[in-house]
Order: C-alpha cells, then structure tokens, then sequence
C-alpha cells in the first residue's frame, strides 16, 4: 500500500473581519473598502484581506509581521481557532472551513500541533503529564503516550527533567516542553505562534538550531509566527511579510533580501546581516569563458558569510561558483563578497545584471 | 395633604386578606404534599442519622486519631496537627465531646451537600452568562435573607429536626460554594484554554482536565467559606431541633448560664479554628506549583 504523501496547506482569498454583522461587509471590503474606511464607517476591523498562500508540504513557511498585522490571526485559521469569514483553508486537500466540529476536534487533535508564545502550559502538571497532554486528549493509554513523550522530552534535551513542574522551569526550557508536546502528536502541521519571541536572544537562537535540526528529520509542514526579520531569513524556507492583514511579499529570503517589493519591506532588510542570508550566486558575475580548471571553488547556496570564511585561508584571485552538480556557473572574486556584505542597494542591482 | 406625611399603604383590609390567602394557600399545599415531601428527604435524614451515630458511637481515641490524621494528609504541619490534638482533648475534658460530635457530623453532611449541589451549579453559571444573571441575585437574596424568616416555610414543611435544620444551613452556607466555582472557573488563564482547543479537547476533557483543576485552589477557598457559614449556623439550627454544641447555648441564654455559654462558644470557635486552618493549608498545598519559583 502506498503511504499517503502530505498534501501541505493551501489558503485561497482568505477574509476574516471582526465585528458583530461581519458577513455583510465582505463585499464592500473586496471591492476595495479599506481597513481604515471600515473601521469609521461601520465599526468593523479587517483582520485579513485575500490572503492567498500555498505551503509545500515538509517545508518551513514564516509569516511574519508588525504586531497589529495580522500574523496571529492568521495562523489561527489553520486549525480553526479562529471562524474565517471568507475563503477557504485547504489542509491536506481539505476545506476545513466547512468542518463540524466533531471532525474539527479529530482534526486538531491528529493533523495539527500548536506551540504558543506563552509557552500555554498546565501548571498543575508535571512536564511529563504536559508533554503526554496531546495524546491524552486524543484518548491514548498513559503508557503508550509516556513511551512517546519521554522520547520527545529527551529529543528536546529535557531528560532528566520530566518530573519537574513548569514553574521551576526557565523561559527556554518551558519553550522545550511546549515543543515536546506539540512534537509528541505526530501531526504533520506543527504551528508555531512567535514561539520564540518570549526568549531571550542566546535562547533564541539556541531554539531555532533545535527546530532546523529537528526539521531535517521530521519534514513536518511547519508554519512559524514571528516579528523578527533575523528568524524568519534563518528558518523560513518560505517567507510570508504580512502588513495591515494584507501579504505585501512572498517568497524564500533570497526574494526578501534581495528584492524587497516596497519601501516597508526594504526598510527591514536593511537592518539584516547580509552575509549570513545571501547566497553566493546573487553576487558572482556569470561565466563568460570556461574558467580556469585550478582555481578554488564554492558551491552555490553557502551564504557570503561562509563564502568569505572559505576564501580567508584560500589563494588570491577569482574563485569559480559550481552548482550542486560540480558544474561550473560563474564567478566571485573576495572584493566582491566584502562589498555584497556591506551595501544595502547594490547587490540587489548586481544580481539582476 | 395627608398622603404626603403618611406613606399611602394598601387598605388594611385587603393587606390582611392577601397576607390571609398566602398563609392558607402555603397551609394547605403543606398538607396536602407535606408528606411527599418529607419522604423526598429521607435518603438525607439516613445519611445524617449515619453520620451522626459514627461520630458519637465511636470511641473517642478512634475519632480523635482520624481527625488527626486528616489533619496531617491535607496539611502536612506538625503544628496545626497538635493544635487540633490540644483542642479535641480540651473540648472532652470538659464534658462536650458528644456534643461536639454531633455538631461535627452536622457540619460534615452539610458540607457534602453544599459541594454536591453548589458545584454543578457553579460550573453551569461558568459556562453560561444568562445563568449566572439569574442565579446571582438568588445568591443574594439567601445571603441577606434573615435566616429565621426561611426557617419558618422549612419547619411548616418539614417540622422540627435534623432535616430541616440541615436545609435551613446549606441555604445559609451553599453561597460561597457556588459563586467561588463560578469565579475559579473564569478565572483560568485564555492561553490555556486555547492550548487545550488546540489539541482537539473536547468540553469534557477541558472542563476536567484543565478548567476544574485550575480552578481548584479557588473552590477549596468556596468550600472553606461554606464550612465556617455553616458553623455560624450552629446555634439558630438548635432553635428547630438540631442537636450539638448549639443546644446548649440557647439553654444559657434563656436560663442566664454565663459559663455554660461560653464553653460551649469556645468549643464551636475551637473546631472552626480546626476546620479552617486545615482546609487553608490544604487549598494552600494546592497552590505550590503556581507561584513562580524560576524567573
């Protein structure tokens, strides 16, 4: 029997206004109505306005935006916390708009898993009985679930700690068991509402090494809330920048950094480490001769930061850019890579010519 | 210009006559269901009869030892299991130990009974708005209703004994029960909740699962006010028969026994003492997970 594949998450001409008779605005607001204009004339806020995303299944999607931009609600329509009011939400191939709430239940209890920004933890339980809370409510033996939540519990780097309570627990390692518990369901969609923003930045960091390593070998349909640009170019491998409800761009962070779609998107990628999010190839010059066969070499995707590391211990000279397939694309020289990492404007410019 | 200085009431007449049909009407549906009535409350009358006969025909060191070791499970002081020791050793020598037991089992049924209607109607008022307005002004009006005026009803009903005195308490004592479930309920953290939807859990699994334990330290403070009101009530339930420390204090105010009086005063204020101290430090107990103890 064929394993069935993951069909990812899909969100068509999403709408969500918040107000008592939200219904009967949706036409005004997709004709054009703005968010402001609503707001005075009927007291209604638009939350979102034709959000329209597609999520490859195993890949990371980020959202992220300003507080007040709709991040939040949004990925609360994904397991149906919150009642859209127009579109449709396509989980696997499904509308889960048009679920009843007993398949809702079933639903957010085995394709969906939730990490939350303040850590949401029951305070009367051990971590273990947090971690297992999942596959409780799914109506798992305690024993089943106890297997499984001490192999996330160790996996999260909390062996050890599972007869703790939350509140003898740091920020960072709460964090943990919010993940544990999420990781303990086995759904395919793991959302994570700015899981990260309540750690301090060394824990950050720290977090999001544990969630790209666990990625690799989860390959769940992650979709991650967050404020901050940084996190979103190091985990998003497809990001998703949300202002006023609206998407204003989407695409990988090589989009983002590269070609912001407007001055606000622009004014954020200008505070953004460059060397540590573009790739080589953004910044070599194409080949217009075969180069030289003993030249070093670089492959492309190693961002300049790497690409710089590599050529500090390495011969002066051009150095050759070779795909993933060894084959040779072009070429970058070092003042090329120092010059990408310190302008704001130009490498955009070099990598359209 | 009379009905200015005189507040122009009802003719006397027809006050009389109303107050006249509503007596009769109430005499005669006690007649005629008075005994149905009292049947109803027979399982309670047996539970009362029970409890009463296990406090005082127990022997004493038996009572005392599993008082105390209540004591020690919900609190897991020393001192106040002690302090429990010495007050139960003071109350038997000198001579209330049988009243006090039965004051004890009385104050045991009615407590049970108060969790077991004042929950579910807390958790109902919870979950539901228009509930809660309607059931908090009832709440009031039992608190502020003088508890000789709902004695009256009661008795005609049910005559004098341990029945009625036991409704006549847990009018008086279920207040606190209800509304403490209620606010603890509400009071639990949104953020938690929505994990909980999150997950799938349907209102069942969150009502048990979170809402109530989280809720749990707030109704053990319910439960708490609910024994010390029925303890309040001790006394005026001696009035229409309910026998314990009660009895003999209104045999001191009608015969002038100052110090019959104030034993006995002493020994209600001693099991109160008794009972608070070790169901605050049980609701106490619950609590030790919340406080943060890790910044």
């Amino acid at each position: 029997m064929a394993e069935h594949v993951f069909g990812g998450i899909q969100i068509r001409h999403l709408y969500k206004i918040f107000g008592p008779d939200a219904a009967a605005h949706i036409d005004a607001v997709r004709n054009g109505l703005t968010k402001a204009e609503l707001n005075e004339k009927y007291g209604h806020v638009l939350g979102l306005r034709d959000i329209n995303i597609e999520m490859p299944s195993g890949s990371i999607q980020v959202i992220m935006g300003l507080s007040g931009s709709g991040k939040s609600t949004l990925i609360r329509h994904i397991n149906r916390l919150i009642d859209p009011t127009a579109g449709e939400v396509l989980v696997d191939g499904v509308d889960i708009v048009g679920m009843n709430e007993k398949d809702l239940r079933e639903f957010r209890r085995h394709q969906t898993a939730m990490v939350f920004q303040k850590f949401a933890l029951l305070p009367h339980r051990s971590v273990l009985d947090n971690t297992i809370f999942g596959l409780e409510i799914q109506g798992l033996s305690r024993q089943q679930s106890v297997d499984t939540a001490m192999r996330w519990l160790e996996r999260v780097g909390l062996k050890g700690f599972e007869k703790k309570y939350p509140n003898q627990l740091s920020g960072g390692m709460q964090q943990r068991v919010g993940l544990a518990r999420a990781l303990s369901n086995d759904a395919p969609v793991l959302l994570m509402d700015e899981a990260y923003s309540a750690l301090d930045p060394l824990i950050r960091t720290d977090m999001q090494t544990v969630l790209l390593d666990l990625q690799k070998e989860i390959r769940k349909t992650v979709v991650f809330i967050t404020h901050d640009l940084d996190e979103a170019l190091r985990l998003g491998d497809q990001i998703a920048i949300l202002r006023d409800g609206e998407v204003i761009q989407q695409g990988t962070s090589q989009d983002i950094v590269l070609r912001p779609a407007d001055d606000y998107v622009a004014n954020f990628v200008r505070e953004v480490n460059r060397g540590r999010v573009v790739h080589v190839e953004a910044v070599m010059r194409p080949l217009d001769e075969p180069p030289a066969a003993d030249r070093p070499t670089i492959t492309s995707g190693v961002t300049i930061e790497d690409a710089i590391r590599i050529l500090a211990t390495a011969p002066d000279g051009d150095i050759t850019v070779v795909d993933t397939a060894a084959k040779p694309i072009g070429t970058v020289t070092f003042r090329q890579l120092a010059n990408a990492m310190v302008s704001t404007r130009e490498t955009g410019q070099n990598a359209k010519a | 210009m009379d009905w200015f200085f005189k507040f122009p009431h009802m003719d006397d007449a027809a006050l009389r006559a109303l107050k006249k049909t509503i007596d009769e009407g109430f005499r005669g549906f006690t007649r005629a269901y008075g005994d149905t009535i009292e049947s109803l409350f027979t399982p309670l009358q047996h539970f009362l009869i029970y409890a009463e006969r296990f406090t005082t025909k127990t022997p004493w060191p038996i009572i005392t030892l599993i008082i105390l070791a209540i004591a020690w499970a919900a609190t897991r002081n020393l001192r106040i299991v002690a302090g429990c020791l010495v007050t139960l050793l003071l109350i038997g020598y000198f001579d209330m130990w049988d009243d006090t037991m039965r004051t004890i089992s009385m104050i045991f049924v009615c407590t049970v009974l108060s969790i077991a209607i004042g929950l579910p109607i807390g958790i109902l008022m919870s979950r539901n708005d228009k509930v809660q307005k309607i059931v908090n002004p009832i709440l009031d009006v039992m608190q502020t209703m003088p508890s000789f005026v709902y004695l009256i009803p009661v008795v005609m009903l049910l005559g004098i004994g341990k029945v009625p005195g036991l409704i006549a308490v847990v009018i008086y004592a279920i207040p606190p029960m209800i509304r403490l479930t209620n606010l603890g309920i509400r009071l639990v953290d949104s953020d938690v909740l929505e994990a909980a939807d999150a997950f799938g859990a349907d209102s069942r699994q969150k009502l048990f699962k979170v809402q109530l334990p989280l809720a749990l330290p707030t109704i053990m403070a319910g439960i708490n006010q609910t024994i010390m009101m029925a303890l309040a009530m001790v006394v005026i339930a001696s009035m229409i028969g309910v026998q314990g420390l009660g009895q003999p204090v209104l045999k001191a105010i009608a015969n002038q026994y100052f110090t019959l009086g104030i034993f006995n005063g002493l020994a209600i204020v001693g099991i109160a003492i008794i009972f608070d101290r070790v169901s605050q430090a049980y609701g106490h107990r619950l609590q030790k997970h919340r406080e943060i103890v890790h910044g």
